[in-house]
């Protein structure tokens, strides 16, 4: 089986195919090594940092910003993003406050990304 | 009216005048002054609520509001003076800022020095020839990314974007994440405005297409927008007959450009570049008068934040620099030469007389090439190259030379 990906490590933007082989996986139209490990990356375990918003209540305004702590893997960004649509929290918050520990067994947590006074 | 005298007064609590009020303190400016529009600091980074902001200055890939944060906890622990919720009206040649607020009212403020970090203005729909009803639904992205983002309303439930530059492209994720079905992103362009990686991570990820070479001509619905007309455009970017698609949506967002935010300069009579529409500025981010310095977005529209804070800073160090050692009359200048496929270079000309040291300029090509090298080249001499696997327009170049007094350095770029 073979896959294309675009590399986005530089502005080069390599178009890099990615084909299964018996010895494992090949890659060909990167022009360097990272575009390589990009790749193979996207095409085992794509990851990608997840940011939105949650309900604040008792705040400056009513949404505050989260950020996960690291990546989180692509196939779980809608669950991860359904959970959080759910959750809402009291002000004040903190920026770096964890906000919803290891979410959805990723072992990654989602932070405020700002801090917001009491209203 | 209240009288005020300051050292150093800031107009704008965002990257740019957050990174000069902090530079000004900590290079020994005793009053600085920061006057922000909005009820919080931090600009339009409170709204950018994605990551990839700091990678050069913190090496981490911040949210915006984790970015803005850092430099509001450090303003938090200084004396700098904060005015929240006050708008300026004027700024004069003798660098007197007149301002109101609720609590003081009019203000007449003195100041040693300005530095103008007001940022830039989103292009709107009157300025990109639309034609048609005007319902409501037609927004720019920098409007519904605050309505989505920070006050919790969500302005439509059927979107087309228009532009795709990397604003446009971050609301294309942000407005599908939050349920909104986001039909498409046209760009009158034959190429993407925005970066390879917003493409990848917030279009082909969620599997919304891209058009390019077509733009939007007409939008219909009398109280609401009900829906718009596309159409495919030839190399003169001019509608091509018979190539109309009438969408169903009800939110236009447009993501068309932005323009620095120059009322108060102009008013206040600098001198303007017409092609990064914002001051002519000098190595210190002086503007054409003496003491009023333009920084962040308001001196050129940045790509990347961390080059925003780097100018609020190098014209912070101006300011205190003029205030230390005053200036009786208007510095000669030295120009800044352009070359081959370099569209515009900022800081534009270098103060005669200037002491020898390491100058950053800001520049953007006219067209992609690969394989490039930045030459910056004094007289005969090269001074300093810089190689690129590839250059683009959309990405700006930072280039810090080595310069002495009278060098006149040029920028070209060329194939190697």
């Amino acid at each position: 089986m073979t896959k294309e990906y675009t590399c986005v490590v530089c502005p080069m933007s390599c178009r890099v195919t990615v084909t299964e082989t018996p010895d494992g996986l090949v890659t060909s139209g990167n022009t360097c090594k990272r575009g390589e490990k990009h790749a193979i990356a996207e095409h085992t375990r794509p990851m990608r940092m997840l940011t939105s918003t949650i309900r604040l209540d008792g705040g400056k305004l009513p949404r505050v910003p989260v950020i996960s702590s690291s990546e989180v893997p692509k196939d779980k960004l809608a669950e991860c993003l359904e959970y959080l649509y759910h959750v809402h929290v009291e002000a004040p918050v903190t920026s770096g406050q964890v906000i919803v520990e290891n979410i959805c067994s990723t072992g990654v947590d989602i932070v405020a990304a700002r801090t917001m006074k009491k209203a | 009216m209240k009288h005020i005298e300051k050292d150093i007064v800031v107009i704008g609590g965002g990257p740019a005048g957050l990174a000069a009020a902090l530079e000004a303190r900590r290079q020994g400016a005793e009053k600085v002054l920061l006057i922000e529009r909005d009820t919080e600091m931090g600009g339009i980074l409170q709204q950018c609520i994605h990551d990839g902001f700091g990678l050069h200055r913190f090496e981490a890939r911040l949210s915006g509001g984790q970015y803005a944060q850092r430099f509001i906890d450090e303003l938090e622990k200084t004396d700098i003076e904060v005015k929240l919720d006050t708008i300026v009206l004027q700024v004069t040649d003798n660098k007197v800022v007149y301002a109101c607020n609720p609590k003081d009212g009019m203000m007449e403020i003195q100041a040693g020095a300005v530095i103008l970090a007001m940022g830039c203005r989103e292009r709107t729909a009157s300025q990109v020839f639309i034609y048609g009803t005007r319902p409501a639904g037609v927004l720019t992205a920098g409007a519904v990314q605050r309505y989505i983002n920070m006050e919790g309303y969500i302005p439509g439930k059927k979107a087309v974007i228009l532009g795709s530059g990397d604003i446009g492209l971050i609301m294309a994720r942000r407005m599908t994440l939050e349920g909104i079905e986001v039909k498409g992103v046209y760009e009158v362009m034959p190429s993407p405005g925005g970066l390879t990686r917003n493409i990848v991570q917030c279009l082909d990820d969620y599997g919304i297409p891209l058009h390019l070479s077509t733009t939007v001509v007409r939008t219909y619905g009398k109280q609401r927008l009900e829906g718009i007309t596309v159409a495919k455009v030839d190399e003169n970017r001019k509608p091509i007959p018979g190539t109309e698609e009438y969408i169903d949506c009800d939110l236009l967002v447009l993501a068309v450009g932005l323009i620095p935010e120059n009322e108060l300069s102009k008013q206040a009579g600098v001198e303007m570049d017409p092609k990064t529409k914002g001051p002519v500025v000098d190595n210190t981010f002086m503007t054409s008068i003496p003491g009023v310095f333009a920084c962040g977005n308001v001196s050129v529209v940045f790509d990347l934040v961390d080059y925003v804070s780097q100018s609020g800073e190098i014209a912070a160090r101006g300011a205190v620099n003029y205030l230390k050692h005053g200036m009786e009359k208007a510095p000669e200048y030295t120009p800044v030469q352009t070359g081959s496929n370099v569209n515009f270079v900022v800081p534009q000309r270098l103060q005669k007389g200037m002491p020898a040291g390491e100058v950053t300029f800001f520049m953007r090509v006219a067209k992609p090439q690969k394989k490039a090298e930045l030459q910056c080249s004094c007289g005969d001499q090269l001074v300093k190259k810089t190689r690129y696997q590839v250059v683009a327009p959309p990405e700006m170049l930072a280039c810090t030379v080595e310069l002495k007094d009278g060098d006149q350095p040029r920028f070209s770029v060329v194939e190697v």
